[in-house]
């Protein structure tokens, strides 16, 4: 019965990593890239620890397997984050069939400003406020 | 060795080779850096099925640095890439 569950939990989890290593290589650009990577292969590490949690079932092996699922699930996000973030700032180009890049009108790539649109309507449609108040 | 873990070996070893397609082809840094950092994920995968495989569970302790080094390589990337590093690859 464990036999069967570990068995499993070990092909789904392959599974997953495969369908991971799939999007990795097959999908346009950066952002998708990071999509299929990051959610599938972080679920994928954590099926296979818990299919080695099960065929242990030790206590030592068990914790030490749950702080790999722990630790991944904490920092694949704040990896993909840094990453794609990274990857915006550096100019990657994104896909031709892009719909919407709701940052590309607000954001100034030469000194990292984000601008909101608020203040452009207090100051006035001719002018952007922000450019004439900064340089001196 | 039984023949499903061999199965999962094998899967994980094919996509391996595709990670590693699109390292040598990724047209940036930043596609470089995910293929990196899912080489890293895939390993950690790897070094689980080898300890049910082996029968040896201190190999987690290497799977928990393995899952450390791929984290701290790609903030290492991501932040060289804010900082201004080379952005002809």
């Amino acid at each position: 019965m464990i036999e069967v569950l570990v068995g499993s939990l070990l092909l789904a989890g392959t599974g997953f990593m495969l369908v991971a290593a799939l999007g990795v290589w097959r999908m346009p650009d950066l952002l998708t890239r990071l999509h299929a990577t990051t959610k599938a292969a972080t679920l994928g590490v954590a099926l296979i620890m818990l299919g080695v949690a099960l065929h242990f079932g030790e206590a030592g092996v068990v914790a030490r397997a749950l702080g790999v699922v722990l630790f991944v699930m904490l920092t694949a996000p704040v990896a993909a984050h840094a990453i794609g973030r990274a990857g915006y700032f550096v100019g990657a180009r994104p896909w031709s069939g892009t719909v919407k890049d709701e940052l590309r009108p607000h954001y100034d790539p030469l000194n990292h400003r984000l601008h909101s649109g608020v203040e452009e309507e207090s100051g006035g449609p001719s002018d952007p406020p922000r450019n004439s108040s900064d340089v001196p | 060795m039984s023949l499903l873990l061999s199965l999962c070996l094998l899967a994980l070893t094919v996509g391996l080779a595709m990670a590693l397609v699109r390292l040598c082809l990724g047209p940036s840094l930043p596609d470089r850096v995910v293929a990196l950092e899912l080489f890293a994920t895939l390993v950690v995968g790897m070094i689980g099925l080898l300890a049910i495989a082996y029968g040896v569970s201190a190999l987690l302790d290497v799977a928990i640095v393995m899952a450390l080094m791929g984290f701290m390589a790609t903030i290492g990337f991501a932040r060289f890439l804010e900082r201004g590093g080379q952005r002809d690859d």
